[in-house]
């Protein structure tokens, strides 16, 4: 066992990283920043960072979730408005059901409570689901259930919803309502269908990427708040200096340290083990930085002040994003449900 | 970046499994019974002889010269099999590897490695808590010895030790971190009075009081130099907070395992608040496995132990108080029969916010020296 990053891997993460420090939300102001925005979905898009889940010649993906969980933490710091999530969850689809990639930009429709993937019943999108990344992509994938397991369909998405929507939680991954009854349509050249294991794998993926998202979102708002705390003066010293700042910021702190060792073992466990077992890693992993992150996101807003409390701070920002985060393909209620399923207690939601 | 065994692990894994199938002693967990203190120094020995305890120490003491990770390997598959912990001596060998001199390494470290010498950490006093440095046990030079007067308190297996890392002020003439000095003194002296303390789960085998009332101690046994007692403290503290150094991985796993089985079992006799609490309890000792893997492989790299280790501590006080809310919710506060196991995990799980540096001094620290927020 040697779970240091490879130079590699540090690259990766670097190489992100610089990228959200360049083309970041680092203010309020610039999630109107139309021309920002253009510029990071095409610098993300040029680093192929989205396509770290198609298959190679051998049907394995090109990066380890590791590799997907480096780049998701960089932009969730960053509060990057670019697609991620969706698309490489899709991708992911695509691969595990042996079809070519995609020829468009794609994303993922989930369940209306955001669980688990929407499933067509009746030729239908079920009512109320979402998709994910919606500013961007041109269509969304669904599940269709099969005599044989899971196979793969499309819906279009049209219009694209513009990135800067305030209409939902996240002010920087739109989501949309998916309205197409009988327009799922099969995707072209499935080489089977998806086992209950693959869809487990799957949904791990899903878990151990958030999960990274939340660290990074976590991360984000603790250096916001940490700055804020040393130059902020009150009785005539740095609020930074209080010890009952300094506790809610040391927490925020630790939980941050805790989140990033499970979740580096959840996004490892992805392609290492067993489907269950993989499931069952990346649940515990996403309870605990679900709840970490509310948590930090929180104390950033607390620590601010009045100030947190207004639209123009970027705490909020933070949060919301948080919040999209966790719920996305089940937050701290399902995922500890979960976590007793692996334990043989409570009811089981048909991915084990 | 891999958290699986590579093939020197696995067979190491594998031996170790096949060891403890026959090798258990038994034992309750650590925090709820005397009877595990009592059986504690057979388990180390056991343990050490069968070739499973230091492993990451140097040969020269009586380890084994392993990366940090097969302490992980350890602590696992004493998980797996339900036995208690490994000994937690770790932060007093640190301690004297690297303030010991020669002769200090050899005459000491075997016997506290292989678990035939017994040792206490007397540190704490009654007014000197939190704030340590401000210690009034007086060390005075008297020819080739040092005649000691003080009182230490939370002195952890004092009613067994042979040996007592003892902090004594030497020079009261200089600021309080600097006039410090550790000695090790052997406990077998009338001058010395022990006193076993009974802490709120019932257990009296754990911590005690010892009295010093012109104890002796040869000045070749003390450890560094004069002056360099807070140094030496800092070292044992700083691995003290360590879950890695600990092993408490091993005893949180236990436990919860054990509470998983209950509600397993009986599923209908536990409302949802005793399956939450379960399942965080679930949660918290697998986020603390993984992160001891995480910081045992850092060490790959040789960091030192800087103020990484509140961070821990931290963590590994969430981890042990979920899992004692998860006992009280699931074995209950009240029962007629006595059979009150599980309220005592709870009631020791109080304590691990206290011992080995209070949570509130491990936020001050994560605020002062890695968030770097300014002094007021």
């Amino acid at each position: 066992m040697d779970v240091r990053l490879s130079p590699e891997q540090v690259a990766l993460r670097d190489a992100a990283a610089q990228v959200v420090d360049r083309l970041g939300v680092h203010g309020v102001a610039a999630l109107d920043d139309r021309e920002r925005a253009g510029k990071l979905d095409a610098a993300v898009h040029a680093s192929g960072w989205r396509e770290l889940r198609t298959a190679m010649d051998d049907r394995t993906p090109w990066a380890s979730a590791v590799e997907v969980a480096l780049v998701a933490e960089e932009l969730g710091r960053g509060l990057a408005d670019a697609a991620f999530v969706g698309a490489t969850l899709a991708a992911e689809l695509r691969r595990r059901a042996g079809a070519p990639a995609a020829g468009g930009a794609e994303t993922v429709a989930l369940r209306a409570d955001l669980r688990g993937l929407a499933t067509v019943e009746g030729g239908h999108v079920p009512p109320g689901a979402l998709a994910l990344d919606a500013g961007t992509a041109a269509a969304a994938l669904v599940g269709m259930g099969g005599a044989d397991g899971w196979t793969i369909g499309v819906v279009a998405l049209e219009p694209p919803v513009p990135a800067a929507s305030t209409s939902g939680v996240d002010l920087t991954r739109p989501v949309a309502s998916v309205e197409a009854p009988g327009t799922v349509a099969a995707i072209d050249g499935q080489a089977h269908s998806l086992s209950s294991e693959d869809m487990a794998a799957w949904q791990s993926l899903g878990l151990a990427m958030t999960s990274a998202d939340l660290i990074g979102v976590m991360r984000g708002a603790l250096d916001l708040t940490t700055d804020y705390a040393r130059s902020r003066r009150q009785y005539g010293a740095p609020i930074g200096s209080f010890q009952a700042v300094q506790h809610l910021l040391a927490d925020a702190f630790v939980a941050m340290e805790g989140s990033r060792s499970i979740a580096l073992h959840a996004a490892w466990a992805v392609d290492a083990l067993p489907a269950a077992d993989a499931l069952a890693a990346a649940s515990a992993s996403k309870a605990y930085c679900a709840r970490a992150a509310r948590t930090a996101c929180e104390t950033a807003i607390q620590v601010h002040g009045g100030i947190g409390n207004t639209w123009d701070c970027l705490a909020h920002v933070f949060l919301r994003r948080a919040l999209l985060s966790s719920d996305v393909l089940g937050g701290i209620g399902p995922s500890l449900e979960r976590v007793l399923a692996g334990r043989n207690i409570g009811v089981d939601d048909g991915l084990r | 970046m891999d958290f699986a065994d590579s093939p020197g692990e696995l067979e190491f894994r594998l031996r170790l499994r096949a060891w403890l199938s026959e090798n258990n002693p038994g034992l309750p967990a650590s925090s709820t019974a005397d009877e595990y203190w009592a059986g504690q120094a057979a388990w180390h020995q056991t343990l050490f002889d069968a070739g499973f305890f230091g492993l990451s120490w140097p040969a020269e003491v009586g380890g084994h010269d392993l990366p940090s990770v097969y302490e992980v390997i350890l602590d696992e598959e004493l998980t797996t099999a339900g036995t208690p912990p490994r000994p937690s001596v770790g932060y007093l060998v640190q301690g004297l590897l690297r303030h010991g001199n020669e002769d200090i390494r050899r005459r000491f470290l075997p016997g506290l490695v292989n678990g035939r010498e017994r040792w206490c950490q007397g540190f704490s006093e009654p007014d000197a808590g939190s704030d340590l440095a401000s210690l009034r046990t007086r060390a005075i030079r008297d020819g080739e010895e040092y005649v000691i007067t003080g009182h230490k308190v939370w002195t952890s297996y004092s009613d067994a030790a042979d040996w007592c890392l003892v902090l004594a002020r030497t020079d009261p003439d200089v600021p309080k971190h600097k006039g410090i000095s550790a000695f090790i003194v052997p406990m077998g002296q009338s001058a010395i009075e022990q006193r076993p303390l009974q802490m709120i789960n019932g257990v009296r085998r754990e911590f005690g009081e010892v009295l010093f009332d012109g104890a002796r101690v040869d000045a070749a046994n003390m450890v560094g130099e004069p002056g360099e007692g807070w140094r030496l403290a800092m070292t044992v503290v700083s691995h003290e907070r360590e879950p890695g150094e600990l092993g408490y991985v091993a005893r949180y796993g236990k436990l919860v395992n054990e509470l998983a089985h209950l509600v397993e079992e009986e599923p209908s006799r536990f409302g949802s608040e005793a399956q939450r609490d379960l399942a965080w309890a679930l949660v918290e000792t697998e986020m603390l496995r993984c992160h001891v893997s995480r910081r045992l492989s850092d060490r790959l790299n040789g960091l030192s132990h800087g103020p990484e280790g509140s961070v821990d501590k931290l963590l590994m006080t969430a981890a042990e108080q979920a899992v004692g809310h998860a006992a009280l919710s699931i074995g209950g506060a009240v029962h007629a029969d006595g059979d009150d196991v599980w309220l005592k995990v709870y009631l020791y799980s109080r304590a691990q916010s206290v011992m080995g540096g209070t949570s509130q001094i491990q936020r001050n620290l994560v605020a002062g020296r890695i968030l770097e927020l300014p002094t007021s």
